[in-house]
């Protein structure tokens, strides 16, 4: 057991995907000679060469393409795409051809890839540079959509990606690279579909993913000391969603926030809050909460954008204005 | 002709039996037993026909939606290929592709590509793989002049140059993409060979209504990629004597100018050549229209004759 950053758990599961598998190999913008834009890649072209750690160029179309054509030939790349508003140009490729080869050809065709890519707002990186658009993704059949919140769950999850025959849209949160966490010597592999209760409680229930989970485990903190006392659950992946364990905290405890950075409008939050009033209607004291990034593209200045992000004091005050706690 | 009766045999019963798959899967759109889009390969049988037979059988084949002709040239049986049409459980997709979707995996058939110039970054990759392999395979990807004013047709040219990726880019251009004339689509005109040059792959324009012309042509092109000198690319011109699909009322065009092609068709011309050269007789064309019809009869009642998938097969193969 040893305590690293998320960064460092994304290097280590890459490094052991290459070591162990070579139809395994990187491609990427940046991810070579520069050592990766997030670092991620840092010393992976020294040791494994430019075959498997290739550079692209910027080329968002044809580097997602490739690597569903490479994988259509047997191979099992890894891409990174350097944030996920750039996936948008490859946007064809995942959606048209990645998602739906398997299906169109009856299983012919496999495509197991992984697209790493770099999600979230709050760093003051402008309206084109800080969206969550996972939430998008996770709407299509044929994908799978990883959304780890600490390194423990960000290796488990890339272990389980890499091994996936279907390709995965694995979106790490830019402000989460740095967050520290436990991790186990021994190999451990996270299955998709399986959500974690970070925080058991009775009083009510905080759906969240990614950076989310962090804003809702702050909001439970200033729960507690007014005496209530919240379970918080990380999805860990939104396709395929794990909705038993979510509706089994409802059941308990009558009350639900879900917390997502995305757009409110049309956000992935309105799909998990659907899915609760139809699987636990009758266990529900109110309405489902929500508590969403706002319906305005990101703004550059650092208040007006954190004003726009879900933080804890608005989960909390959700939590009273609905519920009455 | 530098051919002997064999082959003379061989290429003129592969485009027809296209030619007579393809006119009997118009009918069966019109009775409505094939729904859907359906795009006809009539007049373009030249190109499959003169490119993929030179293929070897571990090559990748990956094309566009007007895919029919590059599956039958591949030898994708034409009662999988009838039964995919109609949507049957028995086609190559168990008819959850449909025809712009033929894939024969087994056969490096990667598939019938529906969005316009999508096929081409997967080109790319199934080369790239052969690469990182350090195989001598060769991937053709066939694409129409629709296609050479996507991104995806630009970013895969230099992918594939950068990276000197075994592919052959064979251009099928029929002057019009959907219903629209490519001198009122293109900066530079039909003439799209010249735009290789800037990516530094090496291009010819070649006669698409001679399946010698093609057949040349592509071996020479073949053997560079597989020298591993990177992307060849191959600009052929034809023609389609039918509507872009069924549904295509053809406003766009007179008829004086079908007429002008018609004049070249691929199978008519390559039959007269022919029998002046010797090559072939009129019994042996009699017995090759006997045949492409029995096998097209065949494919039907094949067709007609199978399943519907059932309901349990909604839900397969989106996932593993």
């Amino acid at each position: 057991m040893g305590e690293i950053n998320l960064r460092e758990a994304i290097t280590r599961g890459l490094t052991e995907a290459l070591d162990t598998d070579e139809r395994v190999f990187l491609m990427g913008e940046d991810i070579g000679s520069y050592q990766g834009p997030y670092a991620v890649t840092k010393g992976l072209l020294e040791k494994y060469g430019n075959e498997r750690i290739r550079d692209t160029p910027i080329s968002e179309g044809v580097v997602v393409g490739a690597a569903v054509g490479a994988a259509m030939a047997g191979l099992r790349p890894i891409v990174e795409i350097m944030t996920i508003n750039f996936l948008l140009l490859a946007m064809d490729m995942v959606v048209n051809h990645a998602a739906k080869l398997r299906y169109m050809s009856n299983g012919q065709i496999q495509v197991p890839m992984v697209i790493r890519t770099v999600t979230g707002g709050g760093a003051q990186l402008g309206a084109t540079h800080s969206q969550s658009l996972e939430g998008w993704f996770a709407s299509v059949p044929g994908l799978k959509v990883a959304v780890p919140s600490d390194p423990y769950d960000a290796l488990g999850l890339l272990r389980t990606a890499v091994a996936d025959e279907d390709p995965v849209i694995f979106a790490e949160h830019a402000r989460l690279y740095q967050l520290r966490g436990d991790v186990p010597d021994d190999y451990y592999a996270i299955p998709f579909g399986q959500a974690k209760v970070k925080r058991a409680g009775d009083d009510v229930t905080v759906v969240a993913y990614s950076r989310g989970v962090h804003t809702a485990l702050e909001a439970a903190a200033i729960l507690e000391k007014k005496g209530v006392e919240a379970e918080v659950i990380d999805l860990r992946t939104l396709r395929p969603l794990d909705t038993a364990t979510v509706l089994a905290s409802v059941e308990k405890t009558n009350r639900v926030i879900v917390v997502d950075e995305a757009w409110r409008s049309g956000g992935f939050g309105a799909e998990i809050a659907s899915m609760i009033q139809e699987g636990a209607f009758d266990s529900l004291d109110g309405p489902v909460g929500r508590v969403a990034g706002l319906d305005v593209p990101a703004p550059y200045n650092g208040t007006l954008e954190a004003s726009a992000l879900p933080d804890a004091a608005r989960i909390v005050s959700t939590i009273e204005e609905i519920y009455g706690i | 002709m530098d051919l002997d009766n064999s082959q003379v045999v061989q290429l003129y019963e592969k485009m027809l039996l296209i030619r007579r798959f393809e006119e009997q899967s118009g009918r069966l759109y019109m009775q409505g037993k094939i729904n859907g889009f359906l795009h006809l390969y009539i007049g373009e049988e030249a190109i499959a026909v003169g490119a993929i037979p030179s293929l070897r059988d571990d090559d990748y084949i990956i094309t566009h939606y007007r895919d029919h002709g590059h599956a039958l040239a591949r030898g994708v049986h034409p009662n999988l290929i009838m039964a995919e049409l109609m949507g049957k459980v028995t086609g190559t997709s168990g008819g959850k592709g449909g025809s712009m979707h033929i894939f024969d995996v087994s056969r490096g058939f990667m598939g019938g590509h529906a969005i316009v110039g999508g096929q081409m970054p997967l080109a790319a990759g199934l080369a790239l793989a052969i690469k990182y392999r350090g195989e001598d395979r060769a991937v053709l990807c066939a694409f129409g002049d629709g296609a050479v004013n996507e991104g995806s047709f630009h970013e895969t040219m230099n992918l594939a140059s950068l990276w000197k990726l075994p592919i052959v880019f064979l251009l099928e251009n029929n002057l019009y993409g959907m219903g629209t004339h490519i001198e009122r689509t293109r900066a530079g005109g039909k003439d799209i060979y010249l735009n290789a040059d800037a990516y530094k792959i090496p291009a010819a324009q070649i006669d698409g209504m001679d399946v010698v012309a093609v057949r040349d042509s592509f071996t020479e092109a073949l053997e560079r990629v597989r020298a591993g000198e990177g992307p060849v690319f191959l600009e052929a011109m034809t023609y389609r004597f039918v509507g872009h699909s069924l549904q295509d009322p053809e406003a766009y065009r007179e008829s004086d100018e079908i007429d002008q092609w018609r004049i070249r068709d691929p199978i008519n011309t390559f039959r007269e050549a022919a029998l002046v050269d010797g090559l072939i007789d009129d019994v042996q064309i009699t017995r090759i229209g006997e045949r492409v019809d029995a096998a097209i009869a065949e494919a039907v009642a094949f067709a007609e004759q199978s399943d519907e998938p059932g309901p349990e097969a909604l839900f397969e193969n989106v996932e593993s």
